[in-house]
């Protein structure tokens, strides 16, 4: 009896991250096809099924621990020739700490959203499409094979499409939605090219056989192990917006902000990282490089942008670019480990300055100018209190959540002894913490500079909830041992630290430390000296055609445009001539023209008179006859 | 002068002839009926004089059947053409072209 309830018990366990998977995708068919009408209803499924996988991913690591027993759970979905693909689920110290991430933040921002987005009357169809986008996200955390990551990888971009376009009625918006879908075709096609040359090499996608067959021989992708490697990276390039496929995360920003929070700040641009530290093994030196580098770019550039923008959310936008680099640069000099922490502690913190931009954004009655805002910090106390702690957190200011993982990123980059890396890294630190708390001093400090601002008003509860629990997590985060979960999968003698030496971990690598810290420090009094009473940007004084040029974002969507599109729409027009003129007109028209032609003659045939059939039928006959009996 | 089979063959295929050409020459339906007929009793005749020239009844069985069925096929031909009469006050197969397109 005792055993039969254990194996139950020891069943239902098994079955946790299937349910957990799946309650998203339940949610959003219940919100689509049956309480489409009523909004409360369908926000309450929704966050339900979130918090629900929670609560369930929580007791399913209380039980099983991060290094469960059955690692993977698939079912046969099809299998032709040599080809068997699996429907599996991956559970590994990975895996459950993303699911962690993608339900608990997830939760927080679904409720906040309940607030944000009340007085919309499209809540109902709101939820569905979050539900629908948890649901693609899971998928993407637990797939245990290449192919099913890539189909809930275009899940994500289609939920993430729905979700930027969701205020339809806006050109922008839907704009910027196509925007962000095609970019990230772009980056799929390399993905799916990859996956195609790493099943044609290897013959599996499953990410255990394959981790199995690198390990057993590294060189077992041959000479084509670098173009392997930078095609799947090309999946991450779309998806975690890197150079050059930069342009789609800050347009992306048109969608509702917790939307913004979610999808581009927490999760899924932060799966492009995840599934790089997940197919690590597939990367050689030389892939790595280049992934480094493109990181180290992009964090750069993104940081230099952000210092001009004048829009909040375009500003954190880019600093999620900024920080996305980061995690792709640790990605590239071999540290899965420190990617994986700033991943984390981003989807913390910068969730975290998301929600409060858009608690400041609601407050100022959708004013998103910073230069409209100022002063703000006595209306709104909660939100100025967690948008600081986020942007301290962001800074790489001890000892918030930032400071640690972006600390453990400069340590890895001068350990790998890449010089150069290390200098863009601090550098970027450094105008990170310059343009972040520009935005911060413009936005809560100086003089109200317009009549929202002088009316602004803190935002209900069900928002400053979810800001205060991911503000403790954006504090704490650095030191409550999320490398522990997961630091052995990556490094087999990877120390379990206590809570104590992990905030004292930075101390032993001082150098980096030191630096971090300095560069912060000095960023944010540069931007305290400029910007603490400025009614305008003192900047473009300065700094002269180097503004303009960050502000225009370095032109990068203008020389898209010139180049890249206008090439395609060359080779659009070539291929619609070539259809309208040659394979509708000639090829086309032919068969038609001659088809028509022998109709006209052969209906001559046909005078309905019946005596014209009677004289073809006898010849019929006669013909018949001479065949059959004439010979 | 010997009557062989050949003798009421080549009747029976000059009837056949004739009445082919009646169908498709002649313009009143009535007519066209008849010459129909005609080609069904050629048939018969060549039935018959197999029959009695291979010392079988198959034959002539067979042809009885035919004349009875043909009976009840003219009542039945008799009376549409009676009926497209009154429709179609014309019982030229000229007129009657409304099968054409």
């Amino acid at each position: 009896m005792t055993t039969d309830l254990k194996d139950l018990t020891e069943r239902i366990y098994g079955n946790l991250p299937w349910i957990i998977l799946f309650l998203p995708l339940f949610s959003a068919t219940v919100i689509t096809l049956f309480t489409l009408r009523t909004k409360t209803v369908s926000s309450l499924i929704s966050i339900g099924a979130v918090v629900t996988g929670f609560i369930l991913t929580v007791i399913f690591i209380n039980h099983e621990g991060w290094h469960p027993i059955t690692t993977e759970t698939s079912v046969n979905w099809l299998s032709i020739g040599g080809l068997q693909i699996d429907f599996g689920l991956k559970l590994d110290a990975l895996s459950l700490m993303m699911l962690l991430i993608v339900t608990g933040v997830g939760g927080a921002i679904h409720i906040y959203s309940y607030g944000y987005m009340d007085h919309d009357r499209s809540k109902a169809r709101f939820f569905a499409f979050l539900s629908l986008f948890t649901f693609s996200m899971l998928g993407i955390v637990l797939a245990n094979n290449f192919l099913m990551m890539f189909i809930f990888w275009e899940l994500v971009g289609v939920s993430s499409y729905l979700l930027i376009g969701f205020w339809f009625e806006k050109p922008s918006a839907g704009d910027a939605a196509k925007k962000a879908f095609i970019t990230n075709r772009l980056g799929d096609f390399g993905f799916l090219a990859g996956i195609l040359m790493v099943w044609g090499l290897l013959g599996s996608l499953n990410f255990g056989v394959l981790q199995t067959a690198m390990l057993a021989n590294p060189a077992a992708l041959g000479v084509g192990a670098t173009i392997a490697g930078l095609l799947v990276f090309c999946g991450a390039v779309g998806k975690s917006a890197q150079f050059p496929l930069h342009v789609w995360l800050a347009d992306a920003m048109e969608g509702p902000t917790p939307v913004s929070a979610l999808i581009h700040a927490a999760t899924m641009v932060a799966a492009g990282v995840y599934m790089l530290c997940r197919t690590l093994f597939l990367y050689n030196a030389d892939a790595l490089h280049v992934i480094a580098y493109i990181g180290g770019f992009t964090a750069l550039l993104a940081a230099l942008i952000a210092i001009q923008q004048n829009d909040i959310k375009r500003i954190i936008a880019y600093s999620t670019l900024s920080q996305l680099g980061y995690m792709v640069m640790a990605v590239g000099l071999n540290g899965p480990t420190p990617a994986m922490f700033h991943l984390t502690t981003h989807a913390f913190f910068k969730a975290l300055l998301f929600l409060s931009a858009g608690s400041v954004i609601l407050g100022m009655h959708h004013e998103q100018d910073i230069w409209q805002m100022g002063n703000i910090r006595k209306k709104m106390p909660i939100t100025f209190w967690t948008f600081l702690i986020g942007a301290l957190a962001l800074s790489g200011i001890p000892p918030f959540s930032g400071f640690y993982s972006k600390d453990s990123i400069l340590a890895q980059a001068l350990e790998q002894k890449n010089y150069l890396l290390f200098a863009v890294a601090v550098f970027v630190a450094a105008l990170t913490a310059f343009y972040t708390f520009r935005l911060f001093f413009v936005v809560f400090f100086g003089k109200d500079k317009s009549d929202h601002a002088k009316h602004a008003h803190e935002s209900p509860l069900v928002m400053t909830l979810p800001l205060v629990v991911l503000a403790v997590f954006a504090a704490i985060g650095g030191f409550i041992g999320i490398t522990n979960n997961y630091g052995s999968q990556f490094v087999a003698d990877h120390e379990t630290l206590s809570v104590a030496q992990q905030f004292l971990e930075p101390l032993r690598t001082p150098v980096p430390m030191l630096i971090g810290i300095g560069v912060a420090l000095l960023g944010i009094f540069l931007a305290f000296a400029l910007y603490k009473n400025a009614s305008s940007d003192p900047l473009p004084a300065k700094l002269g055609a180097l503004s303009t040029a960050m502000k225009n974002r370095f032109y990068f969507d203008e020389f898209y445009a010139a180049t890249f599109i206008r090439a395609h729409d060359f080779l659009a027009a070539v291929a619609d001539w070539i259809d309208r003129w040659i394979l509708e007109g000639a090829i086309i028209g032919a068969i038609r023209g001659g088809t028509d032609l022998s109709g006209r003659a052969l209906r001559l045939a046909q005078t309905g008179n019946l005596q014209t059939y009677t004289i073809l039928f006898v010849l019929g006959v006669v013909l018949l006859l001479y065949f059959v009996l004439g010979k | 002068m010997h009557v062989g089979l050949h003798h009421y063959l080549f009747v029976s295929f000059m009837l056949f002839s004739l009445g082919l050409l009646g169908v498709i020459m002649r313009r009143n339906l009535l007519v066209i009926y008849m010459s129909l007929e005609l080609m069904l009793n050629a048939a018969n005749l060549a039935l018959v004089s197999f029959s009695r020239f291979n010392n079988k009844l198959d034959g002539q069985v067979l042809v009885f059947f035919i004349i009875t069925v043909a009976a009840a096929e003219v009542a039945v031909g008799l009376a549409l053409i009676v009926a497209l009469y009154r429709k179609r006050q014309s019982a030229h197969v000229e007129d009657l072209t409304s099968m054409k397109l």
